[in-house]
């Protein structure tokens, strides 16, 4: 008899992964990532001195020197391109984090508490009213220069976004029979939150973690772009487009250079955020038949 | 009667990555002008999938699809896409199981009715509405000028479904396809949507696909039925001819499952074990044999055509008379003999 | 409706309070003498002092809160620093360049998004579908100064076809303006518009898949017409709501773009005034913005019943 068994493949581990060893867009993000790791940890190997003013070769073309030509002091723009990784990457990584850190830990406060989520939903809701970019300039402006307060600035604004999100998922994954029973049986509020609500949150947490480090790394070459925050002296993608704009009409392609590399960093990571939501996303786009 | 609809030899397989699936084994029926035929079976027997492969609607690319479907002289598998957009709604009507999902929410009722009317007779604006009206009319749904401006959350799912009801037959379709029109709705409901089909049939004097899980949806509203397992057609006859004598073991099963019919005694309710089959390939035995209780070594041999058991009555059971036999005493059969 | 849309509003009036607070505070609690802040690098004491004076800073905390947002409801948002001008005089002429490019970016995203979304919905998985969805990821991630300069190198320096940057007022000729942002606003709706894209796909996909597109096809209707009139129309919310919560993206581009484009608008004047520490003006377009934002979250809630008569105010 021909009764077959409607064989579904069970696969326990690992499918995350095969999935996305197999998929070509993921790898290619991937290595450019590295690339930019590498190139950001070793730039004083790969790159000469950024800072380093020419006022003989200002805007002069592409030579051994300077692959990528001067700038309107005379600066190597390679150079400056391969330091103001650090930036971008430094600021990317450390919002992400940031955001992860404090978008946890209050958002299952939030999820957890009835009294504290009302208050925190609706500080967030006033914290979301104000543009984000705007308060990120605002606070870069105000604080103290440096690296940190850019950093600072561009993650308050990330956080509520962080914090909604994993309050919502606290509430669905605390109403689930499972957790409902550890509660009955009068589980502590630690063991709870670390073994039945942390892991509930980790996938929704990632993918925003990671769109959250796209937009911090646009946000902060913003920052650089308007002058607020980071001395103009350090090199940074968005500075150099600063820089880039009063001889945009002669060199164009000094604004080019720091522009490619931005949209390439921001879409790599944009990308690796897609397929991370498509993959621990069950609903799969369904297909209709119009 | 002259035939409205038939099918002849329809075969449709299922194709996605984890291989082919057979849907449909070698269909065949006729539907005459002004007949309610039942199409009976468990889910998954293959009965919605005629529905879909009639209306043209199978997903294109993943079914394939052999044999002819016609509606008078033309064969519908001949047609493109535009041509069967033409029957559609025209002369094939349909009306779904959900009426709570099944109209567009955000539409008025008045609208979505008379932009069928717009679609298949050309008509204006104003004549559509009035046929949208006359619908509404004719489907029993009182004020039913107040109603056109009404959506679909605002109407009862009895009124939703007339409302599908007056949709499917707003450009006199010669064929009505139901399928299972009355599965999602109240009891009392059901009977009143029922009692509707067939008083509309009469008057409109168009055929009826009724598709149905029901034995007891057969036998208050069809005239003849056909009953499905796993893509086959295993028995089909006028519905009191099926019901006093039934010749598969399926339908024997089905019968039995049948609660509250003619009595109170809940024990007579079993059901049948197991589930309808996915197939791969051809089984050129009994397909329901392996749930069979009537079955022996030789339902696994390659079957003979179905075989008449009676007037226009037939069935691919090769053990229908010991079913008849197990069944005979059965109260249902014995109302109906 | 108009309960709902009282109730609404009595519902912003603590976050619009929350927000005046926290803006408030920005400004007033950081870290050192705000007026040595404000009076920069080189000041004399004596400078200092005047502003002290002038923006109440000698005045406890709360006592300064409850002036400032007192005046702001009576719509008084101080005086800049800078120019000794009011700051509601600053903002209103700056508003018709910013709110001629944010309509014509709306306008445009709209134009080209919701197509492209619905044809991405409709052709689901082909390379159709792939494409539109990759150039969606694609101006999604290009910042929108980048997109600014690129498109102002092709179109203008190369082509020569508008101009570089500057703005014309709407009283020399609507035409003229319309040239003169339509580089901002294009970069602009590029960045946009992936969003709206993305979000209208995927209500789209959602909508397809329910029982009455099916009911829509057996009644014969072309796909165009099942498209628009059927699923489009049940999608609509998602995409509204998108279009309300992208508008504090917009702004923030708002604020990019008039710089690239050397607009004088609202987005130069909160750029130059935090370059130039004008603390009033910064206070002040923050808060036109936030209250902005709000109101128009409310225009959005408003509008779903004009998608989904189910629901009532």
């Amino acid at each position: 008899m021909a009764i077959i068994e409607s064989a579904v493949p069970s696969h326990p581990v690992g499918p995350l992964l095969r999935h996305m060893g197999r998929n070509r867009a993921i790898t290619l993000c991937c290595l450019f990532l590295i690339v930019l790791v590498l190139l950001a940890i070793f730039a004083p190997v790969v790159a000469g001195d950024p800072l380093k003013i020419d006022p003989a070769h200002r805007l002069s073309s592409p030579e051994a020197g300077a692959i990528w030509g001067r700038d309107h002091l005379g600066r190597d723009v390679f150079a400056r391109a391969v330091y103001g990784t650090r930036v971008s990457l430094l600021v990317g990584f450390s919002v992400a984090i940031l955001t992860t850190v404090f978008g946890v830990a209050i958002g299952v406060y939030a999820g957890l508490s009835r009294i504290g989520g009302a208050i925190v939903m609706r500080l967030t809701d006033a914290m979301m009213a104000i543009p984000a970019i705007l308060l990120a300039i605002a606070f870069a402006s105000i604080l103290n220069a440096g690296l940190l307060t850019v950093i600072i600035a561009i993650a308050i604004p990330e956080i509520p976004r962080m914090v909604r999100l994993v309050r919502s998922v606290v509430l669905g994954v605390r109403s689930q029979p499972h957790v409902t029973a550890a509660i009955s049986i009068g589980t502590s509020g630690l063991a709870l939150i670390w073994r039945h609500i942390l892991p509930g949150t980790m996938g929704p947490v990632l993918v925003q973690a990671t769109y959250a480090c796209a937009s911090a790394i646009i946000a902060s070459a913003v920052l650089s772009f308007l002058g607020v925050g980071i001395s103009p002296e350090v090199p940074s993608w968005g500075g150099m487009m600063a820089d880039a704009r009063s001889t945009f009409r002669v060199q164009p392609v000094l604004m080019l250079y720091p522009g490619v590399l931005l949209s390439l960093l921001v879409l790599a990571v944009n990308i690796l955020g897609d397929r991370l939501s498509d993959t621990l996303d069950p609903r799969k786009s369904r297909r209709t038949s119009l | 009667m002259t035939d409205t609809l038939s099918v002849e030899h329809l075969n449709l397989t299922f194709e996605n990555e984890n291989g082919a699936v057979l849907a449909l084994d070698e269909i065949s029926f006729s539907l005459a002008r002004g007949e309610i035929l039942s199409l009976v079976g468990e889910s998954g027997c293959g009965k919605s999938v005629t529905a879909m492969a009639i209306m043209g609607l199978l997903p294109p690319g993943s079914a394939k699809i052999s044999g002819s479907i016609r509606l008078g002289p033309t064969n519908l598998l001949d047609l493109n896409e535009a041509e069967l957009r033409n029957v559609r709604g025209n002369r094939i009507g349909m009306v779904f199981q959900d009426p709570m999902t099944s109209l567009d929410p955000v539409h008025t009722v008045g609208m979505q009715i008379a932009e069928v009317v717009q679609r298949h007779r050309g008509a204006d604006a104003k004549a559509a509405r009035s046929r949208a009206l006359e619908m509404l009319d004719l489907v029993r749904i009182p004020d039913a000028r107040n109603r056109l401006q009404a959506y679909p959350h605002e109407l009862s799912g009895g009124m939703r479904q007339r409302v599908m009801i007056a949709m499917a037959l707003a450009c006199n379709p010669e064929v009505l396809i139901a399928d299972e029109p009355t599965t999602a709705l109240d009891v009392t409901v059901q009977a009143q949507i029922l009692e509707l089909i067939g008083e509309l049939k009469s008057e409109l004097s168009m055929s009826v696909i009724l598709i149905t899980h029901d034995l007891g949806v057969v036998a208050s509203t069809a005239d003849r039925m056909m009953v499905m397992y796993a893509g086959r057609i295993v028995e089909e006859g006028p519905v009191e001819r099926v019901f006093s004598r039934p010749s598969h073991g399926y339908t024997a099963g089905l019968l039995q499952s049948l609660p509250g019919y003619g009595s109170t005694l809940r024990s007579h309710l079993t059901e049948i074990a197991g589930s309808v089959p996915r197939l791969d390939h051809r089984n050129p035995g009994c397909t329901f044999a392996p749930r069979c209780r009537f079955a022996t070594g030789h339902c696994n041999a390659p079957l003979p055509d179905a075989h008449e058991i009676g007037a226009n009555h037939r069935s691919l059971c090769i053990r229908d008379t010991a079913v008849f036999e197990a069944i005979s005493n059965h109260e249902i059969v014995r109302a109906w003999a | 409706m108009l309960t709902y849309l009282a109730g609404r509003i009595a519902s912003a009036v603590p976050i619009v309070l929350l927000v005046a607070i926290f803006i408030f505070s920005l400004v007033n609690l950081t870290p050192g003498d705000p007026a040595v802040l404000l009076a920069g690098d080189n000041a004399t004491p004596a400078q200092v002092e005047v502003i002290r004076e002038r923006l109440h800073l000698d005045q406890p905390l709360p006592t300064r809160f409850v002036v400032w947002a007192g005046n702001a409801l009576r719509l008084d948002l101080g005086e800049s620093i800078y120019s000794n001008q009011p700051v509601t005089k600053l903002i209103a002429q700056r508003l018709e360049p910013t709110f001629v490019l944010a309509i014509a970016t709306l306008i445009l995203t709209v134009v080209i998004a919701v197509p492209l979304g619905v044809i991405a919905a409709w052709k689901v998985n082909t390379w159709i579908d792939r494409g539109i969805m990759a150039f969606a990821v694609l101006s999604f991630s290009v910042p929108v100064f980048v997109i600014g300069y690129l498109l102002a190198y092709v179109f203008a320096v190369q082509l020569k076809w508008l101009p570089v940057q500057g703005y014309v007022p709407l009283a020399d000729g609507i035409l003229a303006t319309l040239r003169s942002v339509a580089l901002p606003a294009m970069a602009l709706a590029l960045v946009f518009a992936a969003l709206i894209a993305r979000v209208t796909r995927a209500s789209m996909l959602e909508v397809l898949s329910e029982n009455h597109i099916r009911t829509a096809r057996a009644k014969g209707l072309s796909t165009r017409r099942i498209l628009v009139i059927h699923a489009l129309k049940n999608a609509g919310v998602p995409v509204i709501t998108v279009i309300g919560i992208g508008f504090a993206t917009l702004i923030g581009g708002v604020v990019v773009t008039e710089s690239v484009f050397n607009i004088p608008g609202i987005g130069r004047l909160t750029v130059d005034a935090i370059t130039r520490r004008d603390y009033p003006v910064v206070q002040g377009v923050i808060l036109f913005f936030s209250v902005l934002l709000i109101l128009i979250n409310i225009a959005v809630d408003m509008s779903y019943a004009l998608f989904d008569p189910r629901v009532k105010g």
